[in-house]
């Protein structure tokens, strides 16, 4: 940060962005049909970052089903009935009956489970492995900025110099709940705007004035919150933006986080191109009473996941409404899972790995890993091991989900790790991209039905047509394949004559063709 | 208030050259006579002058210290905590030692070094010379700051800052350095004493001679600009029952015919003088007007200062006025028709009975019911000072005392409080800072959409990349060393409580407070978690992860009650 950032007068003049122009410069015709077809969504791709504080614990979250006894064995004071968890088709695991929508969504292919998520030589306190977690540094490494932080750098090595700029004149990251947290800590500037509670943005959107005392210093208050106000730097793009959306889905009451992802809906639809958005929900820490004596399926614990889960389904069906919902992707995480052993005041202490979830419509769905392995042997000191490094997670969504490259995501992610599939449609590997066992396209050039046959993946399965300026122009097919193997017609008589790209996502497979409209 | 032709023009590229940031332009009109505040929370306050009988505990403790130095810290707390409140003023209303005088520190800013003055050795007695006033008055103002950043705990320093205020040069205007050092030592050796004194003194001194073209007052071509400000704004002032007359302004201004510079101790070695001019003077009698009871001051020459002095001095408006001021300044910007009968009309008349010698005055407002008002204790803003030096000083930040690094360590805070609207030394016109006169904004005229957003940068400055010094240097504020001094930083209760004591005007709501605990606790439930955090660095404080827990929480959670509204009230 320069000195001008200082003594600069700012001009906080707040000028349109000009998305469409920056798309309408960049060649279509020049890239690749890969390209081609990423470029609707470049521009425009969200995370939602959801902190379960605290510490989530997993076991109870996702539930290993290879070795029921052995978990009732080491789990006695909070383990549920096998009979009462939600059963997953197929799958040797299943949810904690309070995660009625995140079945559903993992049913749909929307949701992803990622097992076992942790680091190497794990930390137990709240606040350090929050830091880590936050700061994606090793467990005796101090790093003390974020990586969403250090990725908005390395996108933006000006700011806040002369933020907001003509090009990207939105905040880069916007953070609600407790606020301020490492999360988007850069190397010198804090990235995000801070939306201390919902009430604040609220009376940011209404312009309503906060509760001052009753006094000649309130007076005086209320004028300097005012100028305060009015002087938000991004305070009039952000209202600006919530101000174009005035319906949304109905999100449950007295759910705090549903209050925070209701907002980022909002600004997500009323355009601000916020690439990233934090939101949390807190009392993750259940030592003790995280169950119920009598019903071990109720208690805070169950509680939370209750709230975790409508609000997600919220959320979805919210941006959905609006039409967002190619274009978000969240993913949960805390500092920490909790112990194998429970303790005898129905609670569980602080452990080690735990599961994650990414959702949205582009994750790949499914889960990854296998469930953990519970022995019945295990003492109070026992963790369960890790499979994957949370930092895999955030580099496979900052490559897959955000084209970030190479050195954009070592700065972020400080190192180079693994990375695990998690967007459906994303760029990982070469091998995503063999063509589909048996794939007919007839005929082509096509002037009305065009027929296609293959064999698709176990999942969900779309089918959708691209225009070369990477606009979809319709959707062929959403759900799930009719038939082991695929066999479907449709009329494209009312489509204008030229070519078009032709996408079938099925499973972890992409595939995409030219087709000739005549 | 007349336009004042300027003296130092051929200087102006100069004076841009060292003002790096623009002097807020507020626009000042005086031409309205004062009417009461309307306001009904102060409608409903009627106490007065008599001695202030309530529990004198922490709270009333840093009101008190609050408004009568430039910011306070911990230590200056404790030292002063217990005491009843006459032994705590008897304290704080003294003189402090006079410091050294501002040396050549500016060679850095200047192609060749000032060949009169050796670098460290003062320039205050050194011979004008065109190309170093601008650095020396620089210097000047960095000096001033430094004094201020170093004051013991005496009400001293505002004082300096309210006479500078209330009788204004702007220095940059006067553009020479060693005229801009006598004045502000004028101020400092009798911020304390008697008002007439000072007012006499005033008159007299070379830059005040020169800012308001007394100097070139004389029988022939006369000058209105210091007889008029001596009466508007000086000492009478607009007052309701203020009724000076043009004729008032003109007569006064052949009274002060013929006092001008001694050029020679300007353009010479020597400390500049003033003397009286025969030639020069105006020997016709001055009739004044009824409002001065018709007064004749008989064309006698040099003595006639005195006889107008007394002439002002015996009219009560005089003593009004600077009650008033006094009051604007030290206890709330509106004066309601309550307050004009119960506190200023006592004090204008505690300030005629000790002719008008001001400390008893100031004794008895710092020491009255009214002061100590809880409606009243926190319902100013803070200017600049009181802000950023307030800060500086809460956090415990180092002051740089010797040469160059002295010099850019305070001309940094010199421009940084000039982008908040209050360059020291120059204020924007001679009526002094709007903020003290213009209504109904007064104080709140501090608070601008870029003030607001500056003043929140300086302070995350300090504690997330440090306040900028130069291009080499920033300063961090030492918060672990803050926290130290707290009584129970470990509880993070106790620890918000008490640096919001002395940051914030008014204690913030439960709701915010709330929201700054979850920072401190990264939204944990149980205090217990900042406790361990700091115990544990404090059990091993070489250690630099145990370090980052605490700092990574305490950073933005200080951030956050530093960006409250309830920061910028006093």
């Amino acid at each position: 940060m320069k000195r001008r950032s200082f003594l600069r007068h700012a001009t906080h003049g707040v000028t349109i962005p000009s998305i469409l122009s920056a798309l309408g410069g960049t060649s279509a015709y020049g890239g690749s049909l890969e390209r081609l077809l990423r470029l609707t969504n470049d521009t425009d791709k969200v995370l939602v970052l959801i902190y379960l504080n605290g510490g989530n614990d997993g076991l109870n979250t996702v539930v290993p089903l290879n070795d029921y006894s052995a978990l009732n064995k080491v789990r006695p004071h909070v383990v549920m009935p096998e009979n009462s968890l939600l059963s997953l088709p197929g799958e040797n695991f299943a949810f904690h009956p309070a995660l009625k929508n995140f079945k559903s969504l993992y049913l749909e292919n929307r949701l992803q489970v990622i097992h076992s998520v942790g680091y190497p030589d794990q930390n137990f306190s709240h606040f350090r492995s929050t830091d880590i977690w936050m700061s994606a540094s090793n467990s005796n490494e101090l790093v003390t900025s974020g990586w969403g932080g250090r990725y908005l750098e390395a996108l933006h090595p000006d700011y806040p110099d002369a933020y907001p700029t003509a090009d990207f004149s939105d905040p880069l990251a916007i953070e609600l709940g407790h606020g301020s947290s490492l999360l988007f800590q850069g190397s010198e500037a804090a990235m995000s705007m801070v939306i201390n509670n919902p009430n604040d943005f609220y009376e940011l959107v209404n312009n309503e004035e906060g509760e001052v005392p009753d006094s000649l210093a309130g007076q005086k208050l209320a004028y300097v919150n005012l100028i305060a106000r009015q002087s938000q730097i991004y305070g009039d793009t952000v209202r600006a933006a919530a101000e174009k959306v005035t319906n949304q889905r109905d999100y449950p009451d007295d759910n705090y986080l549903a209050n925070q992802l209701k907002i980022v809906s909002r600004l997500i639809a009323g355009g601000l191109r916020t690439p990233l958005y934090m939101v949390s929900i807190g009392g993750f820490d259940t030592h003790d009473a995280q169950v119920t004596q009598s019903n071990h399926t109720i208690g805070e614990h169950a509680t939370l996941l209750e709230q975790l889960d409508t609000a997600v389904m919220a959320f979805m069906q919210d941006l959905e409404f609006l039409g967002l919902d190619d274009r978000v992707v969240g993913l949960t995480f805390s500092e920490f899972g909790r112990r194998i052993v429970s303790n005898a005041s129905l609670g569980t202490d602080h452990g080690s790995a735990a599961p994650l979830f990414a959702f949205g419509n582009a994750v790949r769905g499914s889960s990854l890993g296998s469930v953990p392995n519970i022995t019945g042997d295990e003492t109070y000191e026992d963790n369960l091991p890790m499979q994957y490094d949370f930092r895999q997670v955030y580099r496979s969504l900052l490559h897959q989900w955000f084209d970030a490259d190479s050195s954009t995501m070592n700065h972020a992610t400080i190192r180079e790790f693994d990375e695990l599939p998690i967007i459906g449609n994303g760029v990982t590997t070469s091998t995503d991209r063999t063509t589909l066992d048996g794939l007919k396209i007839f005929p082509n050039p096509v002037s009305t039905f065009l027929q296609l046959t293959f064999t698709p993946d176990r999942g969900h399965l779309q089918i959708e047509l691209f225009n070369l300026q990477g606009q979809k122009v319709k959707s062929l097919w959403n759900g799930y394949p009719n038939d082991f193997r695929f066999q479907e017609s449709f009329n494209l008589a009312d489509l204008q004559g030229g070519f078009y790209v032709l996408q079938i996502l099925t499973g972890n497979k992409r595939q995409s063709v030219k087709i000739l409209k005549q | 208030m007349g336009e004042f032709k300027l003296k130092a023009r051929q200087f102006d590229h100069l004076v841009k050259k060292y003002r790096k940031v623009p002097p807020v332009i507020l626009g000042g009109d005086l031409s309205e006579k004062t009417s009461f505040a309307s306001n009904q929370r102060i409608l409903q306050i009627n106490s007065g002058l008599d001695s202030y009988t309530g529990a004198f505990g922490k709270a009333q403790l840093i009101h008190l210290l609050k408004r009568t130095l430039i910011g306070i810290s911990k230590p200056k707390i404790d030292a002063f905590a217990g005491q009843p409140l006459d032994a705590v003023l008897d304290q704080i209303l003294r003189y402090d030692p006079n410091p050294d005088p501002p040396i050549n520190n500016y060679n850095g800013i200047v192609d060749t070094p000032d060949p009169d003055v050796v670098a460290g050795e003062s320039w205050v007695l050194a011979p004008y010379n065109v190309d170093y006033e601008g650095p020396r008055t620089v210097s000047l103002k960095a000096w001033h700051i430094r004094n201020i950043l170093n004051q013991p705990p005496t009400i001293h320093e505002k004082m300096i800052f309210f006479w500078h205020n209330l009788l204004p040069v702007k220095m940059f205007d006067v553009f020479v350095g060693k005229m801009n050092y006598t004045y502000l030592q004028m101020l400092r050796e009798n911020a304390l004493g008697n008002y007439r004194t000072m007012i006499r003194k005033l008159t007299l001194d070379p830059a005040m001679l020169m800012f308001l073209n007394g100097a070139s007052n004389n029988a022939e071509a006369p000058d209105e600009n210091y007889a008029r400000e001596l009466q508007e704004l000086f000492c009478i002032g607009k007052g309701l029952n203020a009724n000076f007359t043009e004729g008032d302004v003109r007569e006064a201004a052949k009274v002060l015919t013929g006092w001008t510079i001694a050029w020679n101790t300007v353009g010479g070695s020597g400390k500049p003088l003033s003397y009286f001019e025969p030639d020069l003077h105006d020997f016709s009698d001055k009739q004044f007007s009824a409002f001065y009871g018709n007064t004749v001051i008989p064309g006698t020459g040099a003595q006639e200062l005195d006889q107008l002095l007394d002439m002002i001095f015996e009219n009560q408006e005089t003593a009004y006025y600077l009650a008033r001021r006094l009051y604007n300044f030290f206890v709330y910007s509106d004066i309601s028709a309550a307050a004009e009968a119960n506190v200023i009309g006592p004090l204008a008349g505690l300030i005629r009975d000790n002719n008008y010698d001001i400390l008893p005055a100031v004794r008895a407002l710092l020491s009255s019911e009214h002061f100590y008002e809880a409606e009243l204790m926190g319902a100013s803003i803070k200017n600049p000072l009181d802000y950023l030096i307030g800060l500086w000083k809460a956090f415990g930040m180092p002051v740089e005392n010797y040469g160059v690094e002295a010099f850019n360590q305070q001309t940094s805070m010199l421009w940084h409080m000039a982008e908040l609207g209050l360059e020291i030394g120059d204020p924007p016109s001679v009526a002094g800072w709007p903020a003290y006169y213009q209504k109904p904004q007064y104080d709140k005229s501090w608070i601008t959409t870029d003030s607001i957003v500056s003043r929140a940068q300086m302070g995350d400055s300090m504690i997330f990349w440090g306040f900028w010094i130069d291009e080499n240097t920033r300063e961090m504020a030492d918060l672990i060393g803050f926290l130290e001094m707290l009584d129970d930083p470990g509880n993070p209760n106790a620890m918000i409580q008490e640096v919001s004591e002395q940051l914030l005007g008014i204690t913030p709501s439960d709701n915010q407070i709330t929201d700054i605990k979850s920072i401190l606790l990264s939204g944990q439930e149980n205090d217990y978690y900042w406790t361990s955090a700091w115990d544990n660095f404090q059990q091993d404080k070489g250690n630099q992860q145990l370090r980052a827990i605490v700092m990574t929480r305490l950073r933005p959670a200080i951030q956050r009650i530093m960006h409250l509204g309830e920061n910028h009230l006093i």
